[in-house]
């Protein structure tokens, strides 16, 4: 009847969740893997179709034939594959992540190592993504909650209208319209009326680097918004969900207080689906990140993206968006162990 | 002999059986839709942007080209109900004219989409073993990648940009949620006894997955690309508004938006806010019939 | 914390207690009139098919009924002849555990699968008596051992999925008795397990209430479980009382037709090539009761006036009641086998 336990047996047993770890540490090879030869390949295929990040950087201009095969061997488009229609080009692959191995990925037009570029953005964009998964995790759980605790209320209409909304509008909308009324109309009237810097900053129509938080409040709702409605609906349906579980009527039964059910109990299974959902989320604050920076005019990893593509700077943006995919990668993986340690369950099977 | 007849018989009925049960699922969610309020009004809009698509003589008689600069900027008037933009070119035609490109984006990459995974997911559903493994870790591979910075990588590599670039883009990187749905209704359905009766009566690989299989995943891949279309008329207008997208003098809301953005400062909001509006409209309308299918056709969520 | 509770009034008295359930469909009567006494020590046991109230009574004893949609409409829930259900919110939830403890059915889902059964035992001694961390876990081994879990000082930061079902059902157990309750209420403690378990975990409940004095309400379907440990036996039917009785009377002699019909559909060892009966028909859906007695379409002791005139509680000696106006002719019946059995060789359902 007492069934053979975790504890059961010792010595040289593993235990379930160290299991799983490295099973996902397994799996996370062939994925980062596979994640970096199809970013490869759809620039190989751009490059045959009738791209050549080489050519782009003259843009109007004819370049000599010396000079574009100097710029060729820059970005290491140089190899006769490229010509090749169809040629997965996996010498160059190779090559790649051999280098990307030395940390080494690439270099722009002008021969800066994409490395020490991204080294110079990274600050501001990690604190922009900082304050958008705070404002995520914060207001998005908030809204939810508000909206599960009574199904049907007003809050839980009001809840998934506004969430409804913020899924549906492109961010880069969301982001101009944004700037326009806070920004534009509502911040110059606040500078008209003499408000002090840190309210103007928070309503800035740009980054202020005089106001290097208040500045980014704006962006990172901006950024947050459509992680904050999935936030906000996942929360409230897996609450409303666990509300009616069992355990939640046992706890109550213990006689413990309604906040401690709620709070306790209830909640805490109910965040377990919302940190798994911060793995793809992160995702959307990546892709976001370009949109948002282009528009809010932060010289973050976003914005150098956002720069790159409108100069034609194909290689910085393949180099670039090669360094967020890994980063994504990552933080999907450490996601997923903290899923571990938050549902026991699972490191189980 | 009477055996083998009887248990055609009796297989032939719960294949009908399997037919019928689908055909008044799909009665039921047509009565239901029909009540709802939001998925009426979202199929009127998604109607009216298609007829913009299709026919925009039927909306405007002004060219969108036809821009003659001392209009330049002009605000709302009589004459141009949503004024002018900076070249002097109407903006209500522009707008009108702009859905083309969205919608042809939307309908393209939804329909390669749809046929891809359909197939990826019916192959690894119903094949099972090896075949199952290798696409769903491709599935699982592509899934990694988040989506508009793969179509950022491929686009930022092309000189010329076009609908039909975009639409390859979405197509390569979209097709894995779509495997997903089809492969796991395949395997749900697979195992019903109507599939097994008539399996049992020698079917064809082919019949099955068509007549008896393919139906029931119809459903779920329905709701779920009634959202991509909304999903694409997003990620179109957020490529071309980043420059990489469609390029001027194509007509789209996403390179609108992001010209008009100039020139919110200097006091023109409507360049921005009325194919903001339009775009915004179009992809809620794709997103709450999607939901609202989703609803409609699966009755535990009611 | 009790304002004043009466030392020589029942331990818990339930008098005609009516809950509703209403929702957009209309209004559903769970429970019309349900009373029932537990003394320190004894077993009741409420017995019925599912379906018929008897869960929705326990929840409504305990406070922890889903209200929205169901209300108390009506009755009284006497604990120490004090009426909890006229106590506010706050006195009634300190009421929930201390005094009165609920086992619930199935245990997988009733334990909270994120938390270890260490802590969720613990937690009451934390937050009831505010005892620290260290102190409740080191009780709640206690109590692990008390209620037979083997290893229970390694097994106390286990998570429930962990323990088989027996043992999850100990776990249930102990949480319950924590805090020394006076009232225990079992909602089909043992219907998820196997039948050596059940006997087991029914021992358990045995013992533990003639250490502690307890009294137990017993929540079940099953007939062969009531025989070993109630002392009385409340049946109930479509949200009614049917019959209430001491055990050993209601088994020697049914005096309402249903809780015959119970006893004649058990399998019995000791008869050999016996037919078994079966309840023909379905209990009625709240929604819909029938006019007059509410068993009489199911009844083979039907007659007209059955399906008229709704019969009230006959006293059929001081100790026991039933709610049939036949009911002198089905205890003066002979046991089963006797009866015409005409109506029951088509095929119905049992009573689960």
């Amino acid at each position: 009847m007492g069934g053979p336990g975790a504890g059961g047996l010792k010595g040289l047993e593993v235990t379930p969740l160290g299991r799983y770890l490295a099973r996902r540490l397994l799996q996370f090879v062939p994925t980062l893997l596979g994640a970096l030869f199809i970013l490869h390949y759809l620039m190989t295929v751009g490059i045959q179709l009738n791209g050549d990040p080489a050519r782009a950087v003259f843009g109007d201009r004819t370049p000599s034939q010396s000079q574009l095969q100097a710029m060729q061997r820059v970005f290491g488009t140089d190899d006769p594959c490229f010509e090749q229609a169809g040629n997965p080009c996996l010498t160059v692959f190779v090559h790649r992540l051999e280098n990307m191995a030395q940390g080494d990925f690439g270099v722009d037009s002008r021969e800066r190592p994409v490395v020490t570029l991204i080294a110079e953005h990274a600050p501001i964009t990690a604190r922009l993504a900082l304050l958008a998964i705070l404002i995520e995790l914060l207001v998005g759980v908030t809204a939810g909650v508000l909206a599960g605790l009574r199904g049907g209320s007003f809050w839980d209409y009001v809840v998934k209208v506004s969430t409804t909304m913020l899924v549906a509008i492109p961010i880069f909308v969301v982001g101009a319209v944004t700037q326009l009324v806070l920004g534009v109309e509502f911040g110059s009237w606040l500078k008209g009326v003499g408000a002090p810097d840190l309210l103007t900053g928070l309503f800035s129509i740009a980054y202020r680097t005089d106001q290097p938080w208040a500045s980014l409040v704006m962006p990172a709702f901006v950024l947050a918004s459509l992680s904050l409605a999935t936030t906000a609906r996942l929360t409230r349906t897996s609450l409303m969900e666990n509300l009616r579980g069992d355990y939640v009527r046992t706890a109550t039964a213990k006689g413990l207080t309604r906040n401690r059910v709620v709070g306790v109990h209830a909640l805490r299974n109910s965040l377990i689906p919302v940190i798994t959902n911060l793995g793809i989320s992160f995702g959307n604050l990546l892709a976001g990140a370009v949109v948002t920076e282009g528009i809010f005019n932060i010289r973050g990893i976003g914005g150098l993206v956002f720069g790159a593509v409108a100069t034609g700077e194909a290689a910085t943006v393949v180099s670039v968006v090669t360094i967020l995919v890994l980063v994504y990668l990552l933080c999907n993986l450490i996601i997923d162990v903290l899923y571990a340690v938050l549902d026991p369950r699972i490191r189980l099977d | 002999m009477t055996e083998q007849v009887e248990s055609v018989i009796s297989a032939d009925r719960s294949a009908q059986a399997g037919i019928e049960r689908s055909a008044s699922l799909w009665a039921d969610a047509w009565r239901d839709l029909r009540r709802r309020p939001v998925a009426i009004a979202s199929a009127v809009v998604i109607v009216l942007v298609s007829s913009m698509a299709a026919f925009p003589w039927l909306w405007t008689r002004t060219d969108p080209r036809d821009c003659p600069i001392q209009l330049s900027k002009a605000t709302p008037s009589a004459a141009h109900i949503f004024g002018t933009n900076e070249l002097g070119c109407d903006y209500y035609a522009m707008t009108i004219y702009g859905a083309r490109a969205s919608i042809i984006v939307a309908l393209v990459s939804t329909s390669l989409v749809l046929l891809v995974g359909a197939l990826v997911g019916m192959a690894a559903g119903f094949y099972g073993g090896w075949v199952d493994s290798v696409l769903s870790r491709l599935a699982d591979i592509f899934f990694a990648l988040p989506f508009l910075l793969g179509a950022l990588v491929f686009l930022s590599m092309l000189r010329s940009h076009s609908v039909w670039t975009i639409v390859l883009a979405f197509a390569v990187l979209g097709w894995p949620p779509l495997a997903r749905i089809v492969r796991a209704s395949v395997l749900a359905t697979k195992n019903m006894d109507y599939v097994q009766a008539a399996r049992s009566l020698g079917a064809s690989d082919r019949r099955l997955l068509f007549r008896h299989i393919l139906p029931n995943a119809a459903a779920p891949a329905i709701v779920v690309a009634t959202i991509l279309l909304g999903t694409y008329v997003a990620s179109e207008a957020t490529l071309s508004y980043l420059g990489i997208g469609l390029q001027p003098p194509e007509i789209s809301w996403g390179i609108m938006i992001a010209q008009g953005q100039s020139y919110v400062t200097s006091g023109y909001p409507h360049l921005l806010l009325f194919p903001a509006a339009f775009l915004s409209a179009t992809v809620l309308a794709f997103i709450l019939l999607g939901d609202a299918l989703r609803d409609a056709l699966d009755p535990k969520l009611r | 914390m009790l304002p004043e509770p009466d030392p020589d009034a029942d331990l818990l008295d339930v008098r005609d207690l009516r809950i509703e359930f209403r929702t957009r469909d209309g209004v559903s009567k769970a429970v019309n009139g349900v009373s029932f006494t537990v003394q320190p020590g004894q077993t009741r046991a409420i017995l019925g098919e599912s379906g018929c109230g008897k869960s929705v009574t326990a929840q409504a004893v305990m406070g922890i009924l889903d209200s929205p949609p169901a209300h108390v409409t009506g009755g009284e829930v006497r604990y120490r002849g004090v009426d909890v259900l006229t106590l506010p919110d706050e006195e009634r939830r300190r009421i929930r555990g201390n005094h009165i403890a609920m086992v619930f059915q199935d245990a997988l889902s009733a334990l909270n699968p994120v938390f270890t059964v260490g802590f969720q035992i613990g937690e009451q001694f934390r937050k009831h008596l505010g005892m620290s961390r260290t102190d409740a876990r080191r009780r709640a081994v206690e109590l692990m051992d008390q209620v037979r879990i083997p290893a229970a000082r390694q097994r106390v930061n286990d998570f429930p999925h962990q323990f088989s079902g027996g043992m999850r059902q100990r776990v249930m157990i102990a949480m319950a008795l924590a805090l020394d309750p006076d009232v225990l209420i079992a909602d089909e403690p043992t219907t998820a397990l196997d039948v050596t378990v059940q006997a087991q975990i029914m021992s358990l409940l045995g013992e533990l209430l003639r250490e502690r004095q307890m009294g137990l309400v017993l929540i079940t379907h099953d007939m062969g479980v009531v025989a070993d440990v109630a002392d009385h036996i409340s049946v109930m039917y479509a949200g009614r009382i049917v019959e209430e009785a001491p055990v050993r009377d209601i088994y020697a002699r049914p005096a309402h037709p249903y809780t015959k019909a119970l006893l004649e559909s058990i399998p019995r060892v000791d008869v050999k090539g016996q037919q078994l009966n079966v309840i023909k028909g379905l209990p009625p859906s709240p929604t819909r009761v029938p006019r007059g007695c509410a068993f009489h379409p199911r009844c083979r002791y039907a007659r007209d006036v059955c399906r008229q005139d709704p019969p009230p509680l006959y006293g059929v000696d001081s100790r026991r009641t039933s709610a049939c106006h036949f009911w002198e002719e089905v205890v003066s019946a002979r046991s089963e086998g006797s009866e015409p059995r005409s109506r029951e060789q088509d095929e119905g359902v049992g009573g689960e």
